[in-house]
């Protein structure tokens, strides 16, 4: 079975223009969102108690809320988490009280509020000081990947493939947070994770298609920079496609069947794979011909070698 | 021969592949429900213990079906849930004070598979239910403690030497002496220059100032000391937990995690780790009548106490000293190579102990453990009741009078003098710790995350392998089997490495390692057709498309690997756990879907003139 057949090659670059400006309008776009809306950070970043319990029947929030404002937790977040017998609650930090004892308190108050039984069925509480730190780490996780992979295509191929792959991987990162922070979805420590392996996916999918420009630039001996890359896209498409639809298909069965937890852990992946496909397509590709990769940058240092050669053979 | 492998590579594959399927196997076996019983404080279960677990399980007709002694522990194993919760009841009993008795659930792997170092992996507290806290010890405090015991230390040393001073005071990250004259400037400079080596001193004759300042270096060690001691102390109140197979651990430069599998009431739980635990030195009351003391007539200023195995000791109401003064205790030997233990006491300590034991030589001396346990009985409003239990934990006779330092010895055996002076050390609180951070998963919350994610690998599965097959054919089929073996490999790997952790996040890698492998045999496979249209034969297309592919898989694997292990280096907790699962997910898909495909293909296709490829 083939789903592409293409017998000529597609003129990816030509439509350079029209991807720069998309491009470029979500990147703003994203900026936008994530100065005005910032993230909807999670509990592991902002501190603060989450708890989140099981009922026999489908809970009443309203109650709920009810009998948190009634004992002074007026600031109680109550939601639905996945059906409607599955509630969390989050409560802000607080100065006055000892916050690592609330969880159990909330418990009581729900169980003596509602006349059901009510399933811990999970409570976390995170500091403040916790949370900066994450906060920071995170960041520094980020940094520090994107040095190190630079650092890494740059010795592997060429200082402009580095550059083009570390902004497709800023371009990822940057639109999947904006995504994030568009549609307000909470922004925890697996997001975080996901984020990092768009960075790793999407990279993959640069350097496949980084190789077979290299390669395609030393075996075409008078191409045209633009046409070795719109000869190389075009070969490795076929393949592009396929590993995003394996991906996508697995992502896919995460999103639908791994469960809350890891729902915004699909989300950030689902998003990224996407936009890592096409990334590596048009923005890698694009900084690379932009900063001017010719044919001469991709030669391998083989002279010597022939020499050596030369010599060894004549007696 | 164009594409064969020599059969050493095809057995080695076979074999690697059947040592991941051998070490994953444990995974297939159960867990039993078992009771954990192991000494607390020093004390050691042995085959007496062993023995009264098994008389009194069997004087109540509980059934067990193994019961075995390993590392000071007794593990007895049940047949379903209900036994052990009875015998969990009986032993709690028969047991209680000297022993923890936990509930646990042991893998139920089959002997020859342990024998051969076989486990099955470690849930993470996501999956198996239970509590995680982190702990962070007050460094500022720390330092502080630090430096108002180095300004009594520098005052006691002034004054021992009569060398006069006007004031010694903290100032800031310092400590300056202020002194009359210049002689005495000099004087003191080079006392204190010989005792703290690791103080940066300078001195202004113009004000008559020395300036003692603590060096990074002895900053760092402060602080490393605190960690380290406050790990001690929670390691030595979690055992008294009776949690089974509990985890204390230092996380960066101030943390603390602790994680309690199984534990549901962390109430509980956080009283403990906060309670405290302080040590005491009293005078051994030589002239009461101890005989009149145990029918109830104990003298008014004396108190009796008990040692470990009961003996009845009769002490002096008046505390010699607190154990808040105790700054290190290290056990060692003395001269006669008897175990002892070495305490050192900040100067306020030394001088008390100095007065104190002056006028008492040849006296015997107590030391005295308390400790606040919790009852599990609650008061009016609701509060835990603290029961304060003090015990005597060794009893020596003063040799002569005592200073800032000094050791006990007939602390009896060499790992007991070990525990006295990690006791010792516990007892004294370098620095105030508090929960920043506590994550509870109830067991039913656990269950339904193993399943939720097993079922996201299978479907994940699933669909690839229909895929694959669809698109590939018979080729589709091979890179199903090296996907197969990929998972039987990762599970393997997973099992055999001690600190690898599966957790939720983690069993999403694992979803996502089976979408990312199977790119190293699209890549492979979509070479093999660009090479076929190119017009090559059947041989050459196989064995360039595996040529051109193999560079990029490498490229394409480390760079992914290198985001991994940051993510390794930096996460925590569940997003470890993923990081785990992602890196060596990454390293066996690439033996599978490049070594592992090619022996494979090899073997059916290789070196056979054919016309056309199911691919």
């Amino acid at each position: 079975m083939q789903i592409l057949h293409l017998k000529e090659t597609v003129a990816f670059m030509s439509y350079r223009k029209i991807a720069m400006v998309f491009s470029a309008l979500l990147m703003i776009a994203s900026i936008v969102s994530l100065a005005t809306n910032k993230l909807n950070f999670g509990l592991d970043f902002t501190g603060g108690t989450l708890i989140e319990v099981g009922f026999e029947q489908a809970a009443d929030l309203k109650k709920i809320r009810q009998v948190m404002a009634d004992n002074g937790f007026s600031d109680a977040k109550v939601q639905f988490y996945g059906s409607s017998r599955d509630v969390v609650i989050r409560l802000g930090l607080r100065e006055d009280v000892k916050a690592e004892m609330l969880g159990n308190e909330v418990l009581a108050l729900l169980e003596s509020g509602s006349g059901q039984k009510v399933d811990m069925r999970r409570i976390e509480f995170v500091g403040a000081s916790v949370g900066d730190e994450l906060a920071e780490q995170g960041g520094l996780a980020m940094l520090t990947a994107l040095i190190c992979i630079l650092i890494y295509v740059a010795f592997r191929f060429e200082w402009r493939f580095a550059v083009g792959s570390v902004v497709a991987l800023f371009h990822d990162v940057l639109l999947t947070l904006g995504l994030f922070s568009i549609l307000q979805l909470e922004f925890d420590l697996t997001v975080l994770a996901a984020i990092l392996a768009v960075i790793g996916y999407s990279l993959n999918d640069t350097i496949v298609v980084s190789d077979r420009i290299r390669e395609n630039f030393r075996k075409i001996r008078d191409g045209q920079p633009e046409d070795v890359i719109n000869i190389s896209l075009t070969q490795t498409l076929s393949r592009t496609f396929i590993t995003s639809i394996t991906t996508l298909l697995v992502l896919a069965a995460l999103f639908f069947r791994g469960g809350e937890l890891i729902h915004g852990f699909a989300t950030a992946l689902l998003f990224g794979v996407f936009v890592g496909t096409y990334s590596s397509i048009y923005v890698a590709s694009l900084v690379a011909l932009a900063l001017g990769v010719s044919r001469e940058d991709l030669l391998p240092e083989v002279i010597e070698k022939e020499g050596e050669d030369q010599e060894l053979m004549s007696p | 021969m164009l594409n064969k492998y020599p059969l050493w590579k095809t057995l080695m594959v076979a074999f690697i592949v059947a040592f991941g399927a051998l070490y994953a196997t444990p995974n297939l076996y159960g867990e039993d429900p078992a009771v954990q019983v192991s000494g607390l404080r020093g004390v050691e279960a042995n085959m007496a213990t062993l023995d009264t677990i098994k008389a009194n399980l069997t004087e109540n007709n509980i059934d067990f079906f193994s019961i075995v002694l390993e590392k000071g522990q007794v593990l007895t194993r049940f047949k379903n849930t209900e036994d052990q919760l009875k015998a969990r009841d009986v032993l709690d009993d028969k047991l209680g004070k000297k022993y923890s008795v936990a509930l646990n659930l042991t893998p139920a792997t089959p002997d020859w598979l342990a024998a051969i170092g076989g486990t099955p992996m470690k849930l993470g507290l996501d999956l198996s239910g239970g509590v995680s806290f982190l702990m962070e010890v007050n460094m500022k405090e720390a330092i502080n403690k630090a430096k108002e015991g180095m300004v009594g230390d520098f005052r006691g040393d002034l004054r021992n030497e009569k060398i006069r001073y006007r004031s010694v005071k903290e100032v800031g990250n310092a400590i300056v002496v202020k002194f009359r004259k210049v002689a005495d400037l000099e004087k003191g400079q080079s006392l204190l220059k010989k005792r703290y080596r690791d103080l940066l001193l300078t001195s202004d004759e113009d004000t008559l100032t020395l300036n003692a300042q603590m060096t990074e270096q002895k900053l760092k060690e402060i602080r490393e000391y605190a960690l380290k001691q406050n790990i001690l102390i929670i390691r030595n109140r979690v055992n008294e937990l009776g949690v089974a197979e509990p985890l204390v651990q230092r996380q960066g430069k101030k943390h603390i995690v602790i994680e309690l599998p199984g534990v549901q009431d962390t109430a509980k739980a956080k009283e403990i780790l906060n309670a405290t635990a302080t040590i005491e030195f009293r005078l051994v009351d030589t002239e009461g009548d101890l005989s009149a003391a145990l029918n109830g007539r104990i003298p008014a200023s004396s108190i009796l106490l008990r040692e470990k195995d009961g003996t009845p000791v009769l002490l002096k109401k008046r505390v010699m000293l607190t154990g808040d003064h105790i700054t290190d205790a290290k056990s060692g030997f003395d001269e006669y190579s008897r175990p002892q233990v070495n305490i050192s006491l900040d100067s306020a300590g030394g001088s008390k102990m100095s007065n104190g034991t002056k006028s008492n030589i040849g006296k015997p001396m107590a030391t005295v453990f308390i400790e606040y346990k919790p009852t599990g009985r609650r008061d009016n409003e609701g509060n835990l009741i603290f029961e304060k239990v003090q015990e005597v934990i060794s009893v020596a006779t003063i040799q002569s009078r005592l200073g800032k330092s000094f050791r006990i010895t007939g602390a009896g055996s060499q790992a007991e003098a070990h525990n006295l002076a990690l006791l010792l050390r516990a007892g004294a609180l370098i620095a105030p710790i508090s929960i920043v951070e506590e994550r509870t998963v109830g067991p039913t919350l656990g269950a339904e995350n193993v399943q939720l994610g097993f079922q996201a690998i299978m479907m994940g599965f699933g669909l690839v392998f229909i895929f694959m097959i669809i698109y590939y054919r018979a080729f589709g089929v091979v890179a199903n089997l090296a996907l197969g073996a990929n998972l039987v490999l990762i599970i393997g790997v997973m099992s055999l490495i001690p600190g690898a952790t599966l957790t939720l996040p983690g069993m999403a890698g694992i979803v996502l390692t089976v979408g990312m492998a199977v790119d190293a045999n699209v890549l492979i496979f979509e070479r093999i057709r660009e090479e076929l249209r190119e017009g090559k034969t059947v041989q050459q297309a196989i064995h360039q498309g595996y040529d051109a592919a193999f560079s990029t898989i490498i490229d394409a694997n480390v760079t992914t690997l290198i985001a991994a292990l940051i993510l390794f280096a930096v996460g925590t907790g569940p997003v470890k756990g993923f990081a785990v699962t992602l890196s060596i997910g990454i390293l066996t898909s690439m033996f599978t879907s490049v070594v592992g495909t090619r022996a494979v293909v090899n073997a059916i296709w290789g070196g056979k003139s054919l016309k056309k490829l199911s691919i």
